[in-house]
């Protein structure tokens, strides 16, 4: 009955809690609290990554679908676990959510849920789109304008549109109990005001909390290394990237473009153990392309701040905004 | 000219109007101090209506007045003056908008019947918001409905009013309570399709009521199926779908036609008027990362959100409501109605929880629901959410400068005190100290940062050390004297919650594991471990601060917990302090750090017993032995205070110097002067002792205190204060000891 003590374990009592019947379940909690203290204390950036195999991305994704992913702007945004999500619910929160979003634009007018508004709200999962069997899901969210005229054929205009996804979130997922969904990655592109609405929606329904997602420089270089690496079969975009120099009153940005061959190049040169990228490998490839920009211009480039990184495969800016643009990888 | 010069000065007034109702500030008050002010010329302008100065403000407040003092009957231009004064008002009406005031009063006089049918109705048509409507004045206006002053075509007028001003109104609390008022009124057959409509914005989950629901059913089957009829039956049957059987259609466009508003184009206006001075806030691109914060947007008033039950989740998930429960009225308690805590106890069994976890923090009620709360996804929910905005707000705390800050710094507040309230560290805190601290300047909200280590909850010291203490100590010991003594402040306050923590902990499972560490002996370890630390740092503390009294108050506070453990605590542990500390207290220069010392030496004599005694009693099972050092040390410092204070033998047997030493200083008696009569810090005491005795004596001797004298200085002591020395002197020192060589 108890699940607490049919597991057999103690309960812990809370100090000067006064009422002494009542406690916190020992250990489920207590665990994921622990690890999830474990977590902070070691801060999770690994000197090596392995390259993930895509299996999973490729077995059973709909090309529609990513294709439609794929080409646009996303800025990401944390997130907490959904609580008490449901993938049997999508049609159901589509109703909830087109009846807050009309209500919220026409403030107060009565708004029926179920109603016609000239929008509609498609909640849909993406599947395929995860890093392991573990992960949850990745479920997609468009708004979409409806045509007023009454042909029917007409294509409904995408006003905005979001994706919450998880991938290889494993040491995510150990903390989270089964009431709980964790996608910890929304991306959304469209109107700003559409997000705060939809945002504000998900935290008021499953209780979650939004962040924006900053990629620091760190996580740039990292980025810049392994999108360099990927083999390109047709169009080749110059890679590129920039650093900020914090002045005022106009901070001042240095753009560095390179032939993607070269960049290739150059990292080939660097990169020694298959399989895997080293930090020591991403660090060094940097530097190279820093002591050759100063070199020519004289420039310190590790002095300043790379905000962006931008190559054939995608790019990336240090606000948190993304761009993918081969399908491929 | 003149016709210009009015212009401007017209528009002027006008946008002294506009901006007045925009800051909610033009208080009825306010007005009748400018007429008294401007008294004289509204007089004359009175006489001549057709003044060329009138200004439309003035004419306005004339007219409002007018209106609230209801016609005069003398008066035989009674039309013509009424007719100029709902003019004013309509114009003003239209261009501005009134203002709350304005529309109280005149919401009031339409309603209450004091002219006629016509004017009623048309002072109703130009009850336009300049900003917002009261809630007060609907109240006001809904119960003048009862007295039936006012005639049905102004009823219907009233609340087709109602329902078109319904987003202006500021709340809406009072008018949900009046919601049986309303329902009572669909009765009436012209009024039925406008209460309706406003019934539909009205409705809440706790209104569904099956009676209503059988009320509207019979009037559906005597009307037929109207459309108005079936918006509301619609919305009941979302609310409640098990009370409604009937079919009703799936779609319906249309319920409530929005074309017959006589106040559209002027709502439109006063939609764009609201939404207009607000303009965002220039965002400079300068700073480390400029990022867009969702949360500004989202839920721009304060970052813990509202107390509000009911989500969507549940609705959508568990579709079926429990009919009994419909009936029985005993369904669960909405969380807004929750207000006290009997009324908690009462329904703890049925509280509907709030939608958002991190709303709890603002709410004390249902903080203690959340902490004896069986269900850890309550915990999780919170948990989740709090780390999150913590790390959030900080970073945008980082970014903005103190006027933003503020906000964060009123959150960390809040945070602390559900902290205190629950007698409880929460998780989400001690993971953001942790990644915090080592950025952390020791300056930014640091009354709150350090509030928040001293509710770390317990854990093993060798995790909290490289995580917490290495990040700390340097900023102590390179801060200020003021920093160092409020970091021992909530280290001293860290450990008596440790303590409390471990002592519940033992209290109920006696010898067995907390949940951290899988021995009592570990948790002790861990403890005396933190002692040691902070006795590490208070050392060289001292050192740097020169020995200054100040700190060393703190210092001696924090071992004020330390060595009460086993007897307050009940947990096997005795710490002494550090030798440093010891000496610097006992050579103090200030009476009442030796007091305090004497204090804590009475308190370790008492636990030190308390443990031997037990120890003694059960031989066999005790595991803790203390340490025969411990008490050879304490033995050692024992000796040393009895030494120095009383007997004037000071140092004797311990090898801290060598006599010669002190000899070759010169002073004949040092023997003598650490005594309690020549200690530095009670010399006065003792001066101020023997000018009591003899307040003639030209020069004293404070050598003549021995003997009897010895023990009247004593009690004159012990009545100045020094109760710390009176504990001492009984625990320790043996009456026939007393006496004074």
């Amino acid at each position: 009955m108890d699940t607490y003590d049919s597991a057999g374990l103690t309960p812990r009592q809370r100090a000067s809690s006064g009422l002494k019947d009542y406690f916190v379940g020992v250990t489920p909690l207590q665990k994921r609290l622990e690890s999830v203290r474990r977590q902070n204390s070691f801060f999770p950036t690994p000197s090596r990554r392995k390259i993930l195999q895509c299996s999973q991305l490729q077995e059973d994704v709909d090309p529609h679908k990513v294709a439609f992913l794929l080409h646009k702007q996303w800025t990401i945004y944390s997130l907490t676990p959904l609580y008490k999500f449901s993938y049997t619910n999508l049609k159901e929160y589509s109703r909830l959510l087109s009846a807050f979003i009309a209500a919220e634009k026409q403030k107060g007018l009565a708004v029926e849920v179920g109603e016609d508004f000239n929008i509609k709200v498609i909640f849909s999962t993406l599947l395929g789109v995860k890093g392991t069997q573990r992960d949850p899901e990745a479920f997609l969210i468009q708004i979409l304008s409806k045509s007023q005229s009454s042909h029917e054929h007409r294509e409904d205009k995408v006003l905005w549109t979001g994706w919450f996804c998880c991938v290889s979130g494993d040491s995510l997922l150990e903390t989270v109990s089964e009431d709980f969904t964790c996608l910890p990655l929304f991306l959304a592109n469209g109107a700003e005001s559409n997000t705060a609405l939809i945002g504000t929606w998900f935290q008021k329904t499953f209780d979650c909390y939004f962040s924006p997602l900053a990629i620091s420089a760190f996580n740039l270089s990292w980025m810049a290394a392994m999108w360099t690496a990927c083999k390109m079969d047709g169009y080749l975009a110059t890679t590129e990237f920039f650093w900020s120099v914090p002045c005022s009153p106009q901070s001042l940005d240095i753009s560095y473009a390179i032939h993607p061959e070269d960049a290739k190049a150059l990292w080939d040169s660097v990169h020694k153990t298959p399989g895997e990228v080293t930090q020591e490998e991403v660090d060094l490839f940097m530097d190279c392309l820093c002591s050759h920009f100063h070199r020519h211009f004289k420039i310190h480039l590790s002095a300043t701040r790379l905000v962006r990184v931008s190559t054939s495969v995608a790019s990336a800016h240090t606000d948190g905004k993304i761009k993918v643009t081969s399908s491929s990888n | 000219m003149m016709s210009t010069q009015r212009a401007t000065k017209n528009s002027q007034v006008r946008t002294r109007i506009s901006q007045g109702s925009n800051s909610f500030q033009t208080s009825l008050s306010s007005w009748e101090v400018k007429q008294k002010s401007s008294g004289s010329k509204l007089n004359s302008s009175m006489e001549d209506s057709k003044h060329p100065d009138d200004q439309p403000e003035d004419d306005l407040q004339r007219a409002v007045k007018y209106f609230e003092k209801g016609p005069m009957k003398t008066l035989r231009s009674k039309d013509k003056i009424l007719e100029k004064h709902l003019k004013t008002v309509e114009n003003v009406a239209w261009k501005n908008g009134l203002t709350p005031e304005a529309i109280d009063i005149l919401l009031n006089v339409a309603l209450s019947g004091k002219f006629g049918n016509a004017v009623n109705m048309r002072m109703l048509k130009y009850m336009i918001p300049a900003t917002l409507i009261s809630e007060d004045s609907v109240v006001k206006a809904v119960s003048w409905l009862c007295v039936g002053k006012c005639s049905g075509n102004t009823k219907v007028l009233f609340y087709r009013w109602l329902v078109a001003m319904f987003d202006f109104i500021d709340h809406k609390k009072q008018i949900g309570l009046l919601y049986g008022f309303f329902f009572a009124s669909l009765q009436d057959d012209a009024l039925c399709p406008y209460v309706c409509h406003l019934l539909y914005l009205l409705t809440k989950k706790e209104n569904v009521k099956p009676f209503r629901v059988r009320k509207l059913l019979d009037l559906q089957t005597k009307i037929g199926m109207q459309p108005h009829l079936q918006a509301l039956l619609s919305l009941y049957k979302f609310f409640a779908p098990t009370l409604i059987s009937v079919s009703l259609p799936a779609r319906r466009k249309i319920y409530f036609k929005k074309s017959e508003n006589p106040w559209a184009s002027a709502l439109h206006a006063v939609r764009l008027r609201n939404q207009g001075p607000f303009p965002e806030p220039l965002k400079l691109a300068l700073g480390p990362v400029n990022v867009r914060f969702l949360r500004r947007k989202c839920n721009s008033h304060s970052i813990i959100p509202v107390v509000n039950s009911g989500s969507y989740a549940k609705e959508g998930g568990e579709k079926k409501m429990n009919l009994s429960d419909c009936l029985g009225g005993s369904s669960s308690l909405p969380l807004e109605q929750l207000q006290s805590f009997p009324q908690l106890l009462q329904n703890i069994h049925c509280l509907e929880l709030p939608s958002q976890m991190g709303s709890v923090l603002n709410n004390s009620i249902l903080l203690h629901y959340v902490n004896c709360v069986r269900d850890e996804s309550i915990l999780l929910r919170f948990y989740y959410w709090l780390s999150q905005t913590l790390q959030e707000e900080y970073i945008w705390y980082k970014m903005k400068n103190c006027e933003e800050g503020k906000e964060f710094i009123n959150f960390l507040d809040t945070v602390i005190r559900a902290e205190c309230f629950l007698q409880e560290g929460f998780y989400s805190c001690e993971a953001f100290l942790y990644k915090s601290l080592p950025l952390w300047d020791g300056f930014s909200c640091r009354s709150q940062f350090l509030q928040l280590v001293a509710w770390i909850p317990f854990s093993s010291f060798s995790e909290v050390k490289p995580l917490l203490f290495d990040h700390l100590a340097p900023l102590f010991f390179t801060s200020t004297i003021y920093f160092k003594c409020s970091v021992l402040q909530s280290l001293k306050e860290m450990l008596q919650n440790w303590l409390l923590q471990l002592s519940v902990d033992t209290y109920m499972q006696p010898m067995t594991s907390s949940p951290l560490e899988t021995t009592l002996g570990g948790s002790m370890n861990s403890v005396s471990n933190l002692i040691d630390y902070v006795g590490w740092m208070s050392t060289i503390a001292m050192r740097l601060e020169s020995n200054s009294t100040f700190l060393l108050h703190f210092i001696l506070d924090f071992y004020e917990k330390v060595c009460d453990i086993y007897v307050n605590y009940n947990l096997p542990l005795v710490v002494l302090l550090p030798p440093v500390i010891f000496h610097s207290a006992l050579l103090s220069l200030d009476a009442s750090i030796l007091n305090q010392l004497c204090y804590i030496m009475h308190r370790y004599h008492n636990n030190l017993a308390a443990a031997k005694k037990k120890e003694l009693l059960q031989k066999a099972k005790s595991e803790f032995n203390f340490s025969s050092k411990t008490c050879k040390e304490f033995n050692h410092y024992l000796t040393v205070m009895v030494g120095c204070l009383w007997t004037s033998k000071p140092f004797e047997k311990g090898d801290y110097f060598d006599p010669q030493v002190l000899e070759k200083t010169g002073m004949a008696e040092y023997k003598h002067s650490l005594n309690l009569v020549h200690h530095p810090s009670l010399l006065s005491y003792a001066a101020s002792f023997l000018l009591q005795e003899s307040p003639e004596e030209r020069t004293i001797s404070m050598s003549s205190i021995r003997g009897k004298k010895w023990n009247c200085y004593l009690d004159y002591l012990f009545s100045e204060g020094f109760q710390g020395l009176k504990l001492f002197r009984t625990s320790s020192i043996r009456c026939s000891s007393v006496s004074q060589s």
